[in-house]
């Protein structure tokens, strides 16, 4: 690692004076710090976020959630107001990395990041999320814009992630057998108007996104048997020494299945 | 048994600074003005050096020096060696390029060294050494054994031609095609023994520290054997003489072999020390480790087995490549060879076998031994082509076993190695009945019903453990002797010290050595001290890895301490006025048999060292060494059954049984044995499943580098093993001692492999045998 200056900034106004092209939020630390130690990034200052309290907290307002960036994957999983609503997002939180990665890394970390292989895009794109920052509100369509790629502008910061819950979700992972995050995860949910968002992470060479097909297929009969006779196209997906597109846009339609069994 | 005796199952001596944390590793020792090493590494598998400019570097903050390869040439540092001589079945000897502790003019593979830094601190190191500019000329590059061999491939070393470093054989080719021609049937098969990273939870690290006033040096340095790193180092490379030379290994987090060789970094770290002046230390990140430490396995081989018409065996044939990677490491050479095709009889009479093995240089880390080192691979690819040939054949694959087992012994197999007990039957009856092997069908049937394909598979596996004798050896081509040392000291008040020449990197010798001591003489293990690792304390010793620190080095610690009975009881039988054939030492006392005539064992070492009254003649103290050199190999055996479940949705194995039933001969410690069975089997599981090293074969860069994509066994990829032993006692030892350190490495791939070929219904699958591995089989 090279040599950084640390900032402990205690409000959202603060932290963004302290940003730079140099500079760097820090959240939970899990994808930044292993990088810089790996010399890959060499941030001059490190704008630490995990004690504003603006960025804290969850609440669940009838159907209405609202994360804050800040909040770990931890206390994602084990919110019980989270649960009761949407039970398919505190199952995909409690199924990220490990307990040490789950109590350290944050929401806003991870979706700023927007690794392909990074769980919460998926769901946020099937939920029709919106994501707050400290300057404007962008549907999750808006924000997620490619391969590590966001809409973030230089020095803006997530401050929220919110969506209303649906009548139904269910989230199915099947995990890199070294890293243990997504080689594909798909995220299914029904809302109360009967419309059916389905979001796929760790297949797409451009990063989470929805898919039409299975969502079509869902929309006239949400059931596992809906998604039998489709077949999905693997152009588009990724391929690496751990999985080949044919074999994500198999894992795709399984894991498509099981989400749907879970939501039930 | 006593409580703290052989066999019984006592806590570990050492956990306690190990598990909280107090343990002694090299990157733990300080000495004053200590300063840090950081390597500059080759970014490319092939290239020349053209130039090196450190000027910019060294005039960084803290920086005290940046040495090079020239440097070191210029100061006679010697290259690194193998140490087995192994000669091509044309009589000519290996064709050994030399490997340069820091590359000269050309790098070889993707972490070769080409520049070291010293500096104040380790983070300056790194600085500096990113400022260090090298001008090189890439050359193209081969990293399969299979493509080096080719004309036309890209040349390493001048003096192996063809990239080729011996073409060897084994057995009797004529006899052996003979019977493949006249075979009732015959199987064949292309077995791939997978490139495997060693990951030992401590990285590597060296401490060089040259005392100008004593003309002395000293390294401390993760080692399994420091002797032979002391001897290596002063012999071939020319570092110091012996007497001048202490090698200390002190608390050493695993090896698995990994930790046998004598790297470049030790050597570094000792010559910068003189020509700088300062201690220098370096210490091995993960990715160096995954980079720089030596590979292991990295096969690709041809299997025919042929049947007569009554399914007996009747010859097996076998040609093999191997990858040693871009130099030849300490004890490359043997792995594939004598560690490997010696073994190629397995469990069974097969009157006829031949074995062809070359060996090929790539442009990637040095491959040596591993775990297991050659036996794994012959056991893969025998249990394998065994479990095939019964499908081919439509017989039980136990029963094909069993049909052909040796049952006689002494047994003299066609490839050398003459194994001296056994009880196989015995093996494979306590593994399927612990598998209840008879319930399998309703397991499958019962696993479709839920959608899931359920597999069985075995694996009969004889490994050669405590390589020996040195004649033997020596005449195979080793530049070593592989007997072991050993020194029990009894203090004047009748506490132990045991030195040996053994050393414990996970093996739990503090424990296992004294309860020997304590079976003897009564002692708790509380009084009894392990001494090793050390050059200065313990007189010389060859460390440990083959499994040999139970079957030679305790048979040295017996040699001696029968010397220290002979002489502790002339003491008593003097003080008690008896003859010394009528005492006997029990519960810490020396009596005259059948009498109430006692003197306790403290006052008879008090006796031995104030020597104010002993027999006439006799030299004071007590102290006594031995050297032991064994008769033969040994040969650990057993059958391992593994069952799984594959989802045939995703290819996803899951392991829901696996039995192993071993002959390790005498155990002294069962709960440390089953521990090494424990971590043998995960680290073959590993193998079979999940470790895949993958280098690009363009480019020569290791794709997997880091534990994002090299995956290690996790406890949740593992089921709750059901371990069992047998035991048939070794002649060849004292104790009937065989060894237990690498078995669960060596019997675990083969079962494991033949389950999920079994549950999917295709026999074409290699290693590991991901899910996207085992789901594409499914669709082919
Ligand atoms: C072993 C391991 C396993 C993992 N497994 C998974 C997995 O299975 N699934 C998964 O989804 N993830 C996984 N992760 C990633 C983990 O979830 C990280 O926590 C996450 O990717 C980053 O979150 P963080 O809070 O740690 O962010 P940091 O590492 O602190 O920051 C990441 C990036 O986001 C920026 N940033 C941080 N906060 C904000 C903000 N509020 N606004 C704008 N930019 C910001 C930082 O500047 C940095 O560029 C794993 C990580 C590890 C180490």
């Amino acid at each position: 690692m090279y040599a950084t200056t640390y900032h402990r900034p205690a409000s959202v106004d603060e932290a963004v004076k302290l940003a730079s092209e140099e500079a760097k939020y820090l959240s939970g630390g899990q994808t930044l710090l292993p990088t810089m130690k790996q010399r890959l990034a060499a941030p001059s200052d490190l704008i630490d976020l995990r004690h504003i309290d603006a960025l804290k907290g969850i609440s669940v307002d009838g159907k209405h959630v609202r994360i804050g960036a800040a909040c770990t994957h931890n206390e994602i999983a084990n919110s019980d107001a989270i649960s009761a609503v949407c039970p398919g997002f505190t199952y995909l939180a409690g199924h990220i990395g490990d307990p040490a990665v789950r109590h350290m890394g944050t929401i806003g970390g991870s979706i700023a990041n927007n690794d392909p292989a990074a769980d919460y895009p998926a769901a946020l794109l099937a939920l029709g999320a919106t994501i707050t920052t400290n300057s404007r509100t962008l549907s999750a369509e808006e924000f997620f814009t490619g391969m590590f790629e966001t809409a973030l502008e230089e020095g803006e910061m997530v401050t929220a992630v919110e969506f209303d819950a649906p009548e139904k979700s269910g989230y199915a992972k099947f995990r890199n057998p070294a890293s243990r995050y997504a080689m594909t995860g798909v995220f299914v949910c029904k809302g109360a108007d009967g419309s059916v968002g389905v979001g796929v992470a760790g297949a797409g060479a451009d990063g989470a996104f929805r898919s039409p097909e299975m969502e079509s297929a869902l929309a006239s009969n949400f059931a596992a048997s809906a998604l039998e006779g489709i077949s999905i196209d693997p152009s588009g997906l990724m391929t690496d020494m751990h999985a080949s597109a044919e074999y994500r846009a198999n894992l795709i339609k399984v894991m498509g299945k099981r989400a749907v069994e879970q939501a039930g | 048994m006593g409580v703290e005796g052989i066999g019984a199952r006592v806590a570990r001596k050492e956990d306690k600074r190990f598990i909280t944390g107090k343990g002694r590793y090299t990157d733990d020792m300080v000495v004053v003005g200590m300063k840090h090493a950081h390597f500059v590494r080759s970014p490319y598998a092939h290239a020349k050096i053209r130039s090196i400019d450190a000027s910019a570097a060294e005039k960084m903050l803290g920086v005290i020096a940046v040495l090079n390869g020239k440097q070191m040439t210029e100061d006679g540092i010697g290259n690194l060696i193998c140490g087995w001589m192994i000669h091509s079945k044309d009589g000519s000897p290996m064709n050994m390029g030399a490997w340069r502790p820091i590359a000269q003019d050309t790098v070889r593979y993707v972490g070769d060294a080409v520049a070291v830094v010293v500096a104040d601190t380790k983070a300056q190191a790194r600085d500096a050494a990113e400022a260090v500019v090298v001008d090189y000329e890439e050359l193209p590059v081969v990293t399969e054994a299979v493509q080096a061999l080719k004309d036309g491939a890209p040349q390493l070393h001048p003096e192996a031609k063809n990239n080729l470093i011996f073409d060897w054989e084994i057995g009797d080719a004529a006899a052996t095609d003979a019977a493949i021609k006249s075979a009732a049937h015959v199987t064949k098969m292309k077995i791939v023994n997978n490139r495997l990273i060693p990951n030992p939870m401590e990285p590597r690290a060296a401490l060089g520290i040259y005392d100008e006033a004593e003309d002395h040096y000293t390294c401390y340095t993760t080692s399994q054997n420091p002797h032979v790193a002391r001897l290596v180092m002063s012999a071939f490379y020319n570092v110091a003489p012996e007497n001048k030379l202490r090698v200390i290994a002190p608390d050493v987090g695993g090896g698995f072999g990994s930790k046998i060789y004598i790297y470049p970094e030790e050597i570094v770290c000792l010559w910068a020390s003189k020509r700088t002046g300062v201690p220098v230390k370096w210490n091995s990140d993960r990715t160096e480790a995954f980079l720089a430490d030596a590979h292991g396995r990295d096969h690709v081989t041809e299997v025919e087995m042929a049947f007569d018409a009554d399914n007996n065996m009747t010859a097996l044939k076998v040609d093999t490549i191997a990858n040693l990677g871009a130099y030849m490491s300490l004890f490359s050479s043997s792995v594939p060879t004598y560690l490997y095709a010696t073994l190629f009889s397995g469990q069974y009479k097969i009157p006829a076998i031949h074995g062809n093995v070359r060996t090929v240089y790539t442009n990637t880390a040095p491959v040596d031994a591993y775990r297991g080192a050659g036996r794994p691979e012959a056991t893969y690819l025998l249990e394998r082509i065994v479990e095939t040939a019964a499908r081919e054949l439509n017989v039980d694959p136990a029963e094909l076993r069993r049909q052909n087992f040796i049952r006689e012994f002494p047994y003299q197999t066609p490839v050398i190695m003459c194994y001296d007990a056994g009880d196989y039957e015995a093996s494979l009856e306590a593994a399927m009945q612990a598998a209840d092997y008879k319930g399998f069908p309703a397991r499958r049937d019962e696993a479709e019903s839920r959608g899931k394909l359920r597999g069985i598979g075995m694996s009969c596996y004889i490994e050669a453990c405590g390589i020996a004798p040195s004649q033997a050896v020596g005449s195979l081509g080793a530049g070593v002797g592989l007997w072991e040392s050993a020194e029990v000291r009894v203090n004047a008040v009748g506490t132990v010290e045991v030195l040996t020449g053994s050393h414990s990197h996970g093996q739990g010798h503090e424990t296992t050595f004294a309860q020997l001591v304590n079976d003897r003489f009564g002692l708790p293990i509380d009084q009894v001290s392990i001494v090793h690792g050390d050059t200065d304390k313990v007189q010389m010793g060859m460390g440990t890895y083959g499994s040999r620190s139970g079957a030679v080095g305790m048979s040295a610690i017996v040699k001696a301490l029968d010397k220290v009975e002979a002489k502790a009881k002339k003491i008593a039988a003097h003080l008690l006025e008896a003859d010394e054939s009528d005492i006997e030492i029990s519960g810490g006392e020396l009596k005259v048999k059948g009498t109430d005539k006692t003197v306790p064992w403290f006052q008879m070492a008090l006796a031995a060292y104030t020597a104010h009254n002993l027999p006439d003649g006799m030299e004071p103290g007590l102290k006594e060494g031995a050297f032991y050199d064994p008769t033969n190999f040994t040969f650990p055996a057993g059958c391992y059954i593994c069952e799984v479940e594959v989802d045939p949705d995703t290819g996803k194995t899951e392991i829901v049984q696996f039995v192993a039933a071993d002959d390790f001969g005498k155990i002294i410690n069962p709960m440390i044995v089953e521990g090494q069975v424990h971590g043998g089997i995960a680290q073959g599981i590993g193998q079979a499943l999940l470790e895949g090293t993958s280098y690009d074969p363009e480019t020569g860069q290791l794709l997997t580098a880091s534990y994002m994509d090299y995956t290690m066994p996790r406890a949740d990829d593992l089921p709750s093993f059901k371990v069992s032993t047998t035991e048939t006692a070794c002649p060849g030892n004292p104790l009937g001692i065989k060894g237990c350190g690498e078995a669960g490495a060596i019997g675990s791939p083969p079962a494991l492999i033949n389950a999920i070929t079994n549950a999917i219904g295709k026999n074409d699958l290699t290693m590991p045998a991901t899910p996207q591995k085992v789901w594409a089989a499914l669709q082919g």
